[in-house]
């Protein structure tokens, strides 16, 4: 195949998420000030506290400096002005939130069920529990009361706000401070829906969660905020979603996502993130500026990110875990696939305070045509940590001659017992690779989707199973005709 | 079963001429070995037939059952049942062997019409493969010739082709690197998989192999050509008086029959 034609197949290797859905929604300004951010507090009926948590981060957000620009990223800088921060679905006779499935819109529904998601009770995914959020809303959430028996709350924020003010009071923004970061504190000006957890002490949670995001409305931006407590001696497995159709403009996403895990808790926390990337050219796309952070505890706790990120136009994002607990875990599992001109920067923070803590990080970055894709880590070692524990590994993979993998590793350590590890690499894949699977049989697409997946099982085997099959499907999809 | 008419062939990238007029008939049942001096075109031969991108063919034909496959990829002529062990076999980390293979056996078996394996009934199949060049099932759990040595991975492209069950095998210097006892397992699967069926052409730089395998007929390549064929004899011709006495064959051939 030549170069043109591999260039041509690419752009037809089509993302299928892309369409748009037909709905009606309520009118809000666009643009962001003190205003907005009271009618977003307003139409979601919020009490005063929650109003006060977005009025004081919209201020520090007003104090800062403007986006940070250590990023290996380029871009144009998003008119924080023309976004819309709210965009909610007009409902049937005044309803806040639909209060069964025959409330909503039959064309959500019926975009659910084209994502794979479907909502229906006879439908539903089976062992797993689905909180479903459309643009600024979360439209319903699965098995709600099977979950309920066992004592978990899983439910979107809003809900999560009303109905158990006292657990979300004391957690939001415990982990990630308002002030935290530039996008942090625009999220938690603006933050509309995102999910809620909450697992008793000595519970497993019987199924897995996940929410799955949808960004539609053209004009708004996504704001989601996310928030997962685990008690002592829980467990519970999370996994996140996220598509949205093509469009000629870029759409901001600014998510904040905040674990809480006590003694002997365990929270592993997976992401398939495939929003739209734009197109060939670079046109469209989301801006993927998102702050998720862990908060090991108690002792022995532990904090798994697992992520395959191969959608946006640019991703910035870091998941990170503060091992605090002594004997906590954090872990990083991470596949970042770039493609025509995608920028990614993301990686992780492994902040040992705890004594005899161990992170573990895996990262694997794949990029092709005229795309960047950076590795940012830092495992930063406290004085009292003794004993702390890092592996990381950093692999990089080239196809074709036009894109560019980068590596960006720090690490400080302030105690001397403390044991870091890092191994990097970079490889191409080669055409040999290729021509000798083909020779065996298989054509070029299966050849490369062989090879990448060989590269990253390390990090795939990580995934929950229902989840594993998909993600080894999209990087295949995402990197058909790369190669010329 | 193959026929290689006049083939001229040049590598792409920078136009030099390596194949300069070669012709070869491979027929149902024949073993073949093709010798010569390193840089003479042999391994190129063996690369161009699997359908390698990187040289491109500027007159001749490969026909394979009487049809023309120079327009097919690689995968298409693998498909027809033209397998070819390489010389330095490539590393995929990651993927197992088991996986390459039983993807790879089931693709042709598609194409070639024959039934598909389970992954049970493959793991049967697989077993009973093995024993053919006496390697251990652990092979088939690690990643395609990662970490393998020399050897190992002479051994094991020779145990893929006992998987796949080709028509026809190129077998790229698959004696280099390889110790007696190895080069004695290797040589005994091949005569294993040798039969009325199917074909096998030999590409080596030594006579070594050739104690072992017995080809009907022995090609010597020089320059891009074949300038002498004849029955194993000339094997052991070769291994006495090198490739030197050949040359003016080489040179007569290259300028021209009328010299």
């Amino acid at each position: 195949m030549s170069e043109t034609e591999a260039l041509e197949s690419m752009v037809g290797g089509e993302y299928k998420y892309g369409f748009t859905t037909d709905v009606e929604y309520e009118d809000f300004p666009a643009g962001i000030n003190e205003d907005i951010v009271r009618e977003i507090s307003r139409r979601k009926d919020e009490p005063q506290w929650v109003l006060d948590f977005r009025l004081e981060a919209f201020e520090k957000w007003k104090q800062m400096d403007g986006e940070p620009d250590w990023p290996n990223i380029e871009y144009e800088k998003p008119k924080f002005d023309e976004i819309q921060y709210y965009s909610s679905t007009k409902k049937k006779d005044g309803q806040k939130k639909p209060e069964s499935l025959d409330d909503i819109d039959p064309q959500i529904l019926e975009t659910y069920e084209k994502l794979g998601i479907p909502l229906q009770e006879q439908k539903q995914l089976q062992g797993i529990a689905v909180d479903a959020v459309f643009d600024s809303e979360s439209i319903f959430t699965t098995f709600k009361e099977k979950l309920g028996d066992a004592g978990v709350i899983f439910c979107s924020i809003s809900e999560a706000i009303q109905d158990y003010p006292e657990l979300v009071k004391k957690y939001l923004g415990s982990v990630v401070p308002k002030g935290d970061n530039f996008y942090a504190a625009l999220n938690s000006a603006v933050f509309s829906d995102g999910s809620f957890v909450y697992v008793p002490k000595d519970t497993v949670c019987p199924m897995e969660l996940s929410t799955y995001f949808r960004i539609n409305n053209m004009q708004s931006g996504q704001f989601e905020r996310t928030l997962i407590i685990c008690e002592d001696n829980s467990h519970v497995s999370y996994l996140e979603g996220c598509t949205a159709p093509m469009f000629q403009e870029n759409q901001l996403h600014a998510a904040v996502v905040e674990l809480v895990a006590h003694e002997n808790a365990e929270i592993k926390y997976s992401t398939i993130q495939n929003w739209y990337s734009g197109d060939e050219k670079g046109q469209g796309g989301i801006f993927n500026f998102v702050t998720k952070r862990g908060h090991c505890r108690g002792d022995n706790s532990k904090i798994s990110w697992t992520q395959v990120e191969t959608g946006s136009a640019i991703t910035w994002k870091y998941p990170s875990v503060i091992l605090q607990g002594d004997g906590s875990i954090g872990e990083f599992f991470s596949v970042a696939v770039t493609n025509n001109r995608q920028q990614a920067d993301t990686g992780t923070k492994m902040i040992h305070v705890g004594k005899n803590t161990k992170s573990t990080i895996i990262s694997k970055g794949i990029s092709a045509g005229e795309s960047n894709n950076s590795y940012r880590g830092l495992v930063k070692i406290s004085p009292r940590a003794d004993g702390a524990q890092n592996y990381s590994v950093c692999d990089s993979m080239l196809i074709g001659q036009t894109c560019g993998a980068h590596t960006f590793p720090y690490i400080e350590s302030a105690n001397p017992t403390a044991k870091v590890e890092h191994e990097a690499s970079t490889s191409r894949v080669g055409e040999d690779q290729i021509f000798y699977l083909q020779q065996r049989g298989m054509d070029e697409d299966d050849a490369i989707s062989l090879i990448v997946n060989g590269f990253c099982k390390e990090v795939l085997k990580e995934l929950p199973m229902e989840f594993a099959v998909e993600a080894d499907k999209l990087l295949g999809i995402k990197l058909e005709g790369s190669v010329g | 079963m193959l026929e290689i008419k006049n083939l001229h062939v040049v590598v792409e990238e920078d136009g030099t001429e390596i194949l300069k007029g070669v012709n070869l008939k491979i027929n149902e049942g024949e073993i073949h070995a093709i010798m010569g001096p390193n840089g003479s075109g042999k391994s190129t031969l063996a690369k161009v037939v699997a359908g390698h991108e990187a040289y491109e063919i500027t007159d001749g034909d490969i026909l394979f059952e009487g049809e023309s496959i120079l327009e097919l990829d690689p995968d298409e002529r693998a498909h027809l049942g033209l397998f070819l062990a390489f010389q330095y076999p490539v590393e995929v980390p990651g993927v197992t062997n088991k996986t390459l293979l039983r993807e790879a056996y089931n693709t042709i078996a598609k194409e070639r019409g024959r039934e598909e394996l389970d992954p049970l009934e493959f793991e049967d199949y697989v077993h009973e493969r093995l024993d053919i060049v006496e390697m251990k099932p652990e092979f088939l759990d690690r990643s395609i010739n990662a970490g393998f040595s020399g050897g190992e991975k002479k051994r094991n492209e020779i145990f893929q082709m006992a998987v796949l069950d080709p028509k026809i095998s190129f077998l790229d210097e698959t004696d280099s690197g390889l110790d007696i006892d190895a080069l004695k397992i290797v040589s005994k699967g091949i005569n294993h998989l040798a039969g009325e069926n199917n074909a096998i052409c030999l590409v080596t730089h030594y006579q070594r192999i050739l104690d072992y395998i017995v080809p009907d007929f022995v090609h010597v390549m020089l320059d891009g050509k074949i300038v002498k064929s004849g029955d194993k004899k000339l094997a052991v011709e070769l291994e006495e008086k090198g490739y030197d006495w050949l040359n003016d064959l080489a040179s007569v051939s290259v300028n021209g029959e009328q010299k």
